[in-house]
């Protein structure tokens, strides 16, 4: 359990957003304690954002061809996505929402059980316990406390198990992230809290989400040491949620870290993004491209040069090419499945309702 | 109606009472198959409010926390929300979940965690996540309660697909229905009926009986059948007993299973005796009695000598401890709903 001090010392995170590589792409100023990762991880960093974005596009537009049924883009948020899972281990669990389909994909899923939600076939396509990956939350921070308790559990059960928990700036205003920022803290939980801060909640701004000087600034009143980091800034997450990663293997408790990011696309395919927000204010953003930033870094580094580009080009071509082909390809869902995951096993009532739809689809000749 | 709080201890303490029968409380018996439970599973766990050093506040959990220790019986912070969502986390992650709501009113705070989550989960996974939690929470009223500690809030939660509800009317049958709620794989929202918590009865706690989702005829009977469930149970079996002197003879069931509903128990009781009323706490309108009716309606309609009626609380917010009395169904009104059976047609 967790003892109280008077002092809040170490808790406060920096007044300005850390970071180790800069909007343009020239070592950063202001790192704090965050370490540069390996020139190998960059590259895998940069080459999973690549990867990530060209799906990201290609699922959007499956959307615009009717081929899913709503798709929230994490277009701009890419260093968030690949950095945040890239930094997990082997056995942590990632608990993602419904934007998060790209940390999903770079975790391993197969990119169809990933998009079953969003095509309208489930509402989890994928194993959770697989790539240990809770099922897309998509109402507002209730999966915070499903991590708490898992990274729990795993303290419990004495293992060396972490949970990352994804959710943006609306989420920090519901009751449940409030409640599960203070479980874990005084259960000393190996809980990492990633707030993407892209901006706005569908379309309120973060001025009229909270008056906290930062999100990050909130962890102070429950305990837990906080970042303040670039969101745009691969290195910087993927080094700060590998810090949080390591506390928490360490038995010193949670982590929250609020990523300074933006989301390019509208909230999804339903959404008007010009009814509250300026063009002007996406193109600043454009020009902050989390994918230029590292590209120009690596290449200056001499660790990318233009072939290197290419192929990775080329390789992101194929991935969305066979995506485009399995997505364009029905499930071929069972009515009968209706009834089969209710409880562990059908109950009688379950059993005849069954029996009465499929009787049901037999006569219309279905 | 009213029952007095006894001091606290008398409900028992932490441990199995073994196979031969003795005097038991309802409280007693459901510390005994937490215990038990405790025992036999090391992946189950014990927590919520107040549970650890105070027993809870009704010392269902009594000596648990020390028999156990505190990493499988503890306290959280005040937060239901938290106590039903951090276990959802545990569950998914190996552990048995047992979690104790203070006051079915107090409860509503996890109401998104309960209805969009405990429920959904396993459907949502396509059944590769089970929860084996048991949410129990005190319901009803009967012990002069202020406000918020006496609702009836069974319909909210029979209304979820994926929850199993159940809630016991005897201590030996509290016991059998605890254990079976743990070792379910489905979550199961364990309704405790705070005023049959003192209710004693000399029996052996073992876990011989009934299913889990089956219901009991508590008393056989000829003429009528009475449906109750939790603190309506001995009631409907005092009303049955004053019944005789008026040549009744009442079939008492204990429902136990309020989702699944036993169908084939009830809907057998009913097309023997031809009538039928059921008795419960909760406001009428919408109340889970109209299920009851529904259901048998559809089931014994050809077998049916009068309608099914219903003994509710009224459709208002819970009284006042002064005033309950007024709202709670008594073996008066049991009495004179019987006599409203249309027992004249049938002679």
């Amino acid at each position: 359990m967790a003892t109280r001090t008077a002092a809040g010392d170490g808790l406060l995170p920096s007044a300005a957003p850390l970071q180790l590589i800069d909007p343009d792409g020239r070592p950063g100023t202001n790192p704090g304690e965050l370490a540069l990762p390996e020139p190998r991880t960059l590259l895998e960093l940069y080459r999973r954002m690549v990867l990530g974005r060209r799906f990201d596009q290609q699922a959007t537009t499956l959307t615009k061809q009717g081929r899913l049924a709503v798709y929230p883009s994490s277009h701009g948020q890419d260093a968030c996505q690949v950095g945040a899972v890239l930094a997990l281990r082997d056995d942590d669990w990632l608990f993602p929402t419904y934007r998060d389909t790209v940390a999903i994909v770079t975790r391993g899923v197969d990119p169809v059980e990933a998009l079953s939600l969003l095509r309208g076939d489930w509402h989890c396509g994928y194993d959770p316990y697989q790539h240990r990956i809770a099922p897309q939350c998509t109402p507002l921070g209730t999966s915070t406390l499903h991590a708490v308790g898992l990274a729990h559990a795993a303290r419990l059960k004495h293992q060396d198990q972490a949970a990352l928990v994804l959710l943006g700036d609306g989420a920090t205003s519901e009751g449940d992230t409030h409640e599960a920022l203070n479980f874990a803290a005084v259960w000393r939980a190996p809980a990492v809290f990633l707030v993407q801060n892209n901006g706005y909640a569908i379309s309120v701004p973060l001025a009229k989400q909270t008056a906290a000087p930062t999100l990050a600034a909130k962890g102070i009143g429950y305990g837990i040491p906080s970042l303040l980091i670039d969101g745009n800034d691969a290195a910087a997450v993927y080094s700060a949620v590998r810090a949080g990663i390591d506390r928490g293997s360490g038995g010193l408790g949670p982590t929250l870290i609020e990523a300074i990011t933006y989301r390019i696309e509208a909230h999804t395919n339903a959404d008007d993004a010009a009814r509250y927000r300026d063009d002007a204010e996406v193109q600043s953003w454009l020009a902050r491209d989390p994918i230029a930033r590292l590209e120009t870094y690596l290449t200056a580094q001499g660790l990318l040069d233009g072939n290197a580009a290419t192929r990775l080009a080329a390789e992101a071509e194929r991935f969305a090419e066979g995506v485009r082909k399995r997505m364009n390809i029905d499930a071929g869902l069972d009515p009968a499945e209706l009834f089969a995951h209710v409880y562990a096993r059908p109950t009688a009532a379950l059993e005849h309702q069954r029996a009465a739809l499929l009787s049901e689809l037999e006569d219309a000749g279905r | 109606m009213t029952e007095v709080l006894s001091p606290a201890g008398e409900a028992g303490q932490a441990g199995s009472a073994g196979p031969t029968a003795a005097p038991v409380t309802m409280a007693g018996a459901l510390n005994a198959a937490l215990a038990d439970s405790l025992s036999a599973d090391e992946r189950v766990l014990v927590f919520g409010e107040d549970v650890a050093a105070l027993g809870g506040v009704f010392r269902v959990t009594d000596g648990l926390a020390a028999k156990f220790g505190e990493a499988r019986v503890f306290d959280t912070p005040l937060a239901e929300s938290g106590i039903i969502g951090t276990a959802i986390g545990m569950a998914m992650n190996g552990l048995v979940p047992v979690v104790e709501m203070q006051f079915d009113a107090f409860a509503y705070p996890a109401f998104e965690q309960v209805t969009s989550h405990l429920a959904k989960l396993h459907n949502r996974t396509r059944g590769r996540v089970t929860l084996p939690i048991v949410v129990r929470i005190p319901f009803g009223g009967g012990i002069g309660g202020v406000e918020h500690h006496c609702d009836s809030s069974e319909a909210y939660y029979t209304h979820t697909p994926g929850l199993r509800v159940v809630t016991p009317g005897t201590p030996a049958d509290a016991y059998r229905l605890l254990r079976q709620s743990i070792d379910c794989p489905d979550p199961v929202v364990f309704l405790e009926p705070k005023r049959r918590y003192w209710s004693k009865e000399t029996a052996a706690l073992t876990l011989d009986g009934p299913a889990i989702d089956r219901a009991v005829i508590r008393r056989p009977g000829t003429d009528v059948t009475l449906i109750t469930y939790g603190g309506t149970v001995q009631t409907g079996l005092e009303a049955a007993e004053a019944a005789t002197a008026e040549g009744w003879d009442v079939e008492v069931i204990d429902l136990r299973s309020l989702s699944p509903f036993d169908d084939a128990t009830l809907a057998g009781s009913v097309r023997r005796t031809g009538r039928a009323v059921v008795v419960h706490e909760a406001p009428g309108f919408t109340g889970y009695g109209a299920e009851v009716v529904a259901r048998l309606t559809e089931q014994c309609f050809h077998f049916l000598e009068a309608p099914i009626l219903r003994i509710t609380g009224f459709d208002v917010p819970y009284p006042p401890p002064h005033l309950e009395h007024l709202h709670l169904p008594d073996v008066d009104r049991i009495l004179d709903s019987i006599a409203r059976l249309q027992w004249d047609d049938n002679a």
